[in-house]
């Protein structure tokens, strides 16, 4: 009897030993991949020398990143405005100030919804096709191709994709809120009735430039570093393998969203308390 | 020392490697290898896959790191180089992978100017002219607005072995050039690797399983199993070799020193413990 409590005892105490070591090697193993990605951001950093040297890396990246994520961007910034525009104006009618729906539309685009939702666009549409691109390199050898011909691929390849999203972001982000701010005018004043003068001269008055406009594109260069370095190291990091792959890809979207929330969370608790 | 006839392999070996081990994750990948190869031979290195050969040619091209040993490329000691060393090293060297890895964003034109547009001043009249020259070479001058997606796997290959000469390399290194293609292109690649190395006065290494077309090439082969150099001499020494696992590998034999069987429980006892199980 005393012979089966203490077997039993033992089998617990090593199921409890296992576990613990599970989580430490997940833990110490993500502790070091993020040192690892640390150091990536600074190999991307010292070899940017190329990519600003060479622009045209970096123009070409501009376009497959940013010009070809036009299309999603503008038609999500125009119905996010639309729906903007019902719903604020449903509220607003509420307490008789429906001729501040222009100042609603615009400071929620220009300050929270503009950077965040066209970041995780970015992610998904960009971000997503840098990993895919990087990581079939890896698996088709064209890296150690590149790497055996004495040029390096994070100066070649990398870096310019990086510097690519970085400088597309902002401009996304830009082009997302003014067209969302339209989808709120055609919606408000078009559809509803609101006025059209109070609509865009309370915007006016209301939308500070240093406060509103330039904390947003702070926040949307932020999210476009994020995206990009996840969406590199991912596809750098990827293993050889079409599974590999398709891994690297979904690990871009899901942890770039996630970065993307949370350091929004950052920003905003640093940017807007007690204005 | 052993070694093509009639050459000093010390004097005139262009890489030398010596008492060379790699372990990758505890695990001896090569052991004790010791390799000379002449300046202006071609060199074979042959074995089943997995045997270490690939590795061979990353230790010597400075993708990999001994855990012991050295590599030495034109009187240089590989691993001690810092990356300005190394790459400066690697100007001299050309390598055909496995599959091309041509750059896919790029076309055939593109993919051989890709060097010298990184590596040199030349103006593009003359790129132009010398990458026209290296298509000539391989017989694909006509292919050079081709992107590689529209290349079949021979052409693909070919068009690999000019980028890899681009430069005009001392050392050209091929990873398996003749996996997967068809006779004719086999043939094809097999004398570019031969002519192209006398024209060029370059040496070079191939590795490779495929042992009828690579016996025809080459100078010298060395036979790698499991990590270690198991036989070396000349293509006519080796057809005629009797060391088993030599003999087993150039007539093909389906058992010998390679098992067919993958190690396993005696086939007996496993049968008998099933029936067992079934009552």
């Amino acid at each position: 009897m005393a012979k089966n409590c203490w077997k039993a005892r033992c089998a617990v105490d090593n199921g409890i030993a296992r576990a613990l070591r599970g989580l430490g090697q997940r833990v110490t193993s993500r502790i070091w991949r993020l040192g690892y990605a640390s150091r990536f951001f600074l190999a991307i950093l010292l070899h940017s020398g190329t990519a600003l040297r060479r622009l045209h890396l970096t123009i070409r990246e501009i376009y497959f990143t940013g010009v070809l994520s036009l299309i999603i961007i503008l038609v999500s910034g125009l119905f996010v405005g639309m729906v903007l525009g019902l719903q604020g104006y449903d509220t607003l009618q509420r307490y008789g100030s429906t001729e501040a729906l222009g100042v609603l539309v615009s400071l929620s685009l220009v300050r929270e919804l503009g950077p965040v939702v066209a970041a995780l666009l970015f992610a998904s549409r960009a971000g997503s096709a840098i990993t895919a691109e990087i990581g079939m390199m890896k698996a088709t050898e064209q890296l150690s191709a590149m790497e055996m011909m004495a040029v390096d691929p994070i100066a070649r390849v990398v870096a310019p994709r990086f510097w690519g999203g970085v400088i597309s972001m902002p401009l996304l982000a830009a082009l997302f809120s003014a067209m969302g701010i339209f989808g709120g005018y055609l919606v408000g004043v078009q559809l509803i009735g609101v006025d059209e003068g109070s609509f865009w001269s309370q915007m006016q008055a209301s939308v500070d430039f240093r406060e509103d406009i330039l904390n947003g594109v702070i926040k949307s260069f932020v999210f476009g570093i994020i995206v990009s370095w996840v969406a590199v190291f991912e596809g750098y990091d990827a293993e050889p393998t079409a599974e590999g792959v398709s891994g690297a890809t979904t690990r871009t979207v899901v942890t770039s969203s996630l970065a993307i929330l949370a350091a929004d969370f950052i920003l905003t608790a640093f940017m807007f308390t007690g204005t | 020392m052993t070694g093509v006839p009639g050459v000093n392999m010390s004097q005139e070996s262009l890489v030398e490697i010596r008492d060379l081990n790699f372990t990758y994750d505890e695990r001896p990948v090569l052991t004790g290898i010791n390799m000379t190869i002449p300046r202006g031979k071609v060199v074979a290195v042959m074995g089943s896959s997995g045997c270490g050969k690939t590795t061979t040619l990353r230790l010597i091209g400075g993708q990999l790191k001994p855990t012991s040993g050295t590599v030495k490329v034109g009187g240089q000691v590989v691993h001690e180089l810092d990356a300005a060393g190394l790459y400066g090293l690697r100007r001299r060297m050309g390598m055909l992978f496995q599959f091309g890895a041509l750059f896919t964003d790029m076309s055939v034109y593109d993919n051989i100017a890709f060097q010298m547009r990184e590596h040199t001043d030349l103006p593009e009249a003359l790129i132009h002219d010398l990458v026209l020259m290296k298509l000539h070479a391989v017989g694909l001058r006509g292919a050079h607005s081709l992107m590689p997606a529209e290349l079949s796997g021979g052409m693909a290959r070919r068009v690999a072995l000019a980028r890899a000469i681009a430069l005009d390399p001392m050392l050209i290194m091929y990873d398996e050039p003749f996996a997967g293609l068809d006779p004719i292109s086999l043939s094809i690649v097999g004398e570019l690797i031969r002519k192209l190395n006398d024209a060029l006065g370059a040496s070079s290494i191939v590795v490779t399983h495929d042992v009828q077309e690579s016996l025809k090439i080459v100078d010298y082969v060395y036979f790698v199993s499991a990590g270690k150099i198991v036989a070396e001499g000349t293509a006519e020494e080796m057809k005629h070799s009797t060391v088993p696992y030599v003999h087993q590998f150039v007539w093909g034999e389906a058992d010998g020193p390679v098992p067919f069987q993958y190690p396993a429980r005696p086939y007996g006892e496993e049968l008998l413990e099933s029936a067992v199980r079934r009552g």
